[in-house]
């Protein structure tokens, strides 16, 4: 099952728990899933259909380009991190 | 020197530069060298307050000077509300842009853009400025983080509340804050890592407001036709960003907007944001001609995008053995006029060189009166690193441990885990050290190699003191979009079309991998830079992304006609397509026939439909990256003055494509970070007034101020990548100024906690050490 790295800032909506695992096959799906289990947590990470801006999802090791529509496999690990820029 | 083994034809060689001879020759056409018929000049009349409240606005008088065509203020902008976009390189709120480009009720820095005119001369529309009358109400301003930070701090923005990450729109606010963001990352149990300590190290540190030092001041020419087109002609890092930020800001559809990209004198960040854009296209709006808007100097550095000054506090402790137990960090960073500095990727950055089993960040974006920051190379790495490696150089003297073992038993390796929760995939951090304990320079005495400079140039002697510093540093790289065609022309060479404007030697880099994957050379591709309506979305040239992205678009461009160039030669041959195959610069077939690319290319007219190479990438596996320097510094102790007798860079590069634009950009960053170390700094006054806003007085570093920087590229190659290209321009400007401030306590015996380390400021630290 994917595992959800909670960020430390919405632990207080998963009773403190700091990863979570969760059905999903994209980020979507994992949001919404953890928002049944945890209700709040989609209005933290998404504005409308999308992710909010100033988000980004990583799965595993690399950056997701796909916003929700991410795919996630049974052993992907999904962080959501603050949106960064280079220069 | 590579250490990658050779086994590519075109990457990894030097070829000349295919834009070499227009650049060194003044024949380039940057953006102040377009002249259009019937063009106007612009002007801007910018704040001479801090911080400010517009009461009013009278531009009647400028408006009746002879030659003048049109004078706009933000009125002349649609009024949009705050929306963040994604500009693809960062998060952008577009109502700030909008109120950077030209001040809406309020001014928040020195130099803030308030109106604008458009006349037949320069000199007419500069006099016309001075005839705008704005009637100001001078506020309180506050020019430090610290104090922006505190209950009664004036406030710059009464809207703004500190957002947490991920945070609830409809949780209720507090009170007006200059805090406009807070960041946190945690790992483990940070109490009991710091109980788990043999040594605990706290230290604070600051840094000093410091600009990119572009030498192009941003430009821009605009025409608003009559039929609704806008054009717009400017040195930008990203004209697709560009398009986004004028269809956020005009409320026009970008179907209506062109951006035709000109040569960029420099960037690194500080030509993402549209500054002069929007206004020269709603000059252009009002008076029906095109206008041409530069900055000069003093603009640029009062009214751009600078790196912010930050506070920070850093704690790390240790074992008896030099592992790491805990490390926290807090960081606050100057926003200035507006949020949104770089203060995530500091908070992601700081620890990521390392091991740490358990961390906290805290990271405020803070608002002060000063210039709005923007990004500047590896944004938010370099203050971060300053302080972590300045600790951790101080651990290293405690424990008795070699400042590099201690780094090497703490490195990061793939599978580690950082403070914000992601694994590192392959990594060089160990390997970029490690060519730094082999280096000849880590091997050799203090000023054996170095620099000729006046006097005992490298002895230790009288007022003269000489030290070795270390620092390393840590950047992630993007990959974000690219899309690039290239067209197969009859004479066997190749004309590629992309969209990266290049700001280090990059179109070069990306012609390399397409002629490395046709078999070609990088002489027979010319590669060009097109406008937004010539290419598919492109990112911003930044994020060290271009080499990675737009060179794999060239890569699937050159597959793309490699499987063209295979079904003509079986319509030639009269075959199967399954019969004949690509082969390293030639289409073979059965029997023993084969073309060479360009004999097959001499026949694509007469055979059929001209072949056209498409291909685009969005590929997020661009590595992150790893740099460690060392540096020999002799200090002067009467005066303060800090001489760079021996700098060594080496960084993790994955595949070097053109060594010598890879060294390029490792040299290049280790000067602006030595001038970051040692000089560079917003000097303001009691009235929020930058006093060096010249090149004069803002001293950056020349090729007389520092000695050749010598490289070592590590070649670990990026397994996500064809070529296994690792982004490399960002991140050799994170460990100069730790690296440089180690030398000098090396050679002094002083930490220097604040940057810059002027010679006023190490004159005076080493006269109350006395």
């Amino acid at each position: 099952m994917p595992r959800v790295f909670i960020p430390p800032q919405l632990r207080s909506l998963t009773n403190d728990l700091t990863e979570v695992d969760i059905t999903g096959t994209n980020v979507r799906q994992v949001i919404d899933a953890l928002d049944a289990k945890h209700p709040g947590i989609r209005s933290r990470l998404c504005e409308g259909d999308e992710l909010k801006p100033g988000l980004t999802v990583a799965i595993g090791r690399r950056m997701g380009t796909l916003g929700l529509l991410e795919k996630v496999d049974e052993n992907s690990e999904v962080h959501f991190l603050p949106a960064i820029g280079g220069g | 020197m590579a250490t990658a083994e050779k086994k590519y034809k075109v990457i990894g060689t030097r070829p000349i530069r295919h834009d070499g001879v227009d650049k060194v020759t003044g024949r380039a056409k940057y953006g102040a060298d377009l002249h259009l018929t019937g063009m106007l000049y612009g002007a801007i009349l910018r704040s001479p307050h801090a911080h400010a409240r517009i009461k009013s606005i009278d531009t009647s008088k400028a408006e009746a000077l002879p030659g003048v065509r049109a004078v706009v203020t933000n009125a002349d902008l649609p009024q949009i509300g705050s929306k963040i976009a994604d500009l693809g390189e960062g998060m952008f709120n577009l109502q700030h842009i909008s109120r950077i480009a030209l001040a809406c009720e309020k001014v928040t820095y020195k130099g803030h853009a308030v109106a604008a005119v458009a006349a037949d001369n320069i000199h007419i529309a500069q006099e016309a400025t001075a005839l705008i009358e704005v009637d100001y109400e001078p506020l309180p301003h506050v020019m430090d983080v610290r104090e922006a930070m505190r209950d009664d701090a004036p406030i710059l923005h009464e809207d703004v509340r500190t957002e947490a990450f991920a945070s609830a729109t409809d949780e209720p606010g507090d009170q007006p804050t200059n805090i406009a963001k807070h960041f946190f990352h945690e790992k483990g149990n940070i109490e009991e890592g710091f109980s788990a300590a043999h040594l605990v190290l706290e230290r604070e540190f600051t840094t000093a407001t410091v600009h990119q030092g572009y030498i192009e001041p941003h430009n821009a020419t605009a025409l608003w036709n009559p039929d609704g087109q806008i054009t717009v002609w400017t040195s930008t890092q990203g004209t697709f960003v560009v398009r986004e930020q004028l269809s956020g800001l005009l409320q026009e559809p970008i179907s209506k907007i062109k951006v035709v990209p000109m040569e960029i004198g420099g960037g690194f960040g500080g030509k993402i944001v549209a500054y002069l854009p929007p206004v020269a296209a709603i000059l252009s709006k009002k008076s029906g001609r095109p206008v041409q808007l530069v900055m000069d100097r003093t603009e640029v550095l009062e009214a751009t995008g600078p790196t912010p000054g930050s506070y920070m506090k850093v704690k790390i402790g240790v074992d008896s053995e030099g592992l790491i137990t805990a490390a926290d960090a807090y960081i606050a960073f100057e926003a200035g006029g507006f949020p949104g500095s770089p203060i995530p990727a500091a908070s992601m950055t700081v620890f990521a060189c390392y091991e740490i089993p358990n961390g906290r960040v805290n990271g405020y974006d803070v608002c002060v009166n000063k210039p709005a920051t923007k990004a500047y190379r590896a944004p938010g790495a370099t203050q971060a690193a300053f302080a972590v490696e300045s600790v951790l150089d101080e651990i290293a003297e405690q424990l008795n441990i070699d400042p590099l073992e201690l780094r090497l038993k703490n490195a990061a390796v793939e599978g580690t885990r950082r403070v914000d929760g992601v694994e590192f995939a392959r990594i060089g951090m160990r390997e970029t050290v490690e060519a730094i304990q082999q280096s000849d320079h880590w091997k050799s005495e203090i000023g054996d190699g170095a620099r000729h400079i006046e006097g005992p140039a490298h002895y230790d002697d009288g007022n003269k003191r000489c030290g070795r510093g270390f620092a390393a540093g840590f950047w992630f790289n993007a990959g974000l979009k690219s899309a690039v065609t290239a067209t197969v022309r009859t004479d066997g060479t190749v004309a590629l079309l992309e969209g990266s404007t290049d700001i280090g030697g990059s179109r070069a880099g990306i012609a390399m991998q397409l002629a490395e994957t046709l078999g070609i050379t990088a002489e027979e591709v010319t590669p060009t830079v097109v406008d937004t309506d010539s290419i598919g979305y492109t990112d911003v040239t930044g994020g060290s992304r271009v080499t990675f992205a737009t060179g794999w678009a060239a890569y699937e461009a050159a597959l793309d006609i490699q499987r063209q160039m295979v079904k003509r030669a079986a319509l030639i041959w009269d075959c199967n397509a399954d019969d004949v195959c690509y082969e390293d610069g030639r289409i073979v077939g059965p029997a023993d026939k084969s073309f060479t690319f360009g004999e097959l290319a001499a026949q694509v007219h007469k055979t059929g439909e001209p072949i056209i190479g498409r291909g685009s990438s969005d590929h997020n596996t661009p590595g992150g990256a790893f740099a460690a320097h060392i540096v020999d510094v002799q200090v002067d102790l009467e005066t303060g003055k800090v001489e760079i007798l021996r700098f060594t860079a080496a960084q993790d590069v994955g595949t070097a494509i053109h060594p010598a634009y890879v060294e390029g950009q490792i040299q290049g960053a280790a000067v602006q970070g030595i001038g970051w170390a040692l000089n560079e700094e917003y000097f303001f006054d009691d009235a929020g007034e930058m006093r060096n806003a010249t090149f004069l007085d803002y001293r950056i570093p020349t090729c007389y101020d520092v000695p050749m920087i010598e490289t070592i590229l590590v070649e670990v190659p990026n397994p996500g990548h064809p070529y296994g290209v690792r982004g490399v321009g960002e991140v050799p400007i994170v460990p100069p100024p730790a690296a440089i401030a180690n030398a000098i306590y090396a050679a002094t015996g002083v930490r220097m906690p604040n940057l810059p380390i002027s010679p006023p400021n190490l004159l005076h630290a080493l006269l109350e050490n006395k």
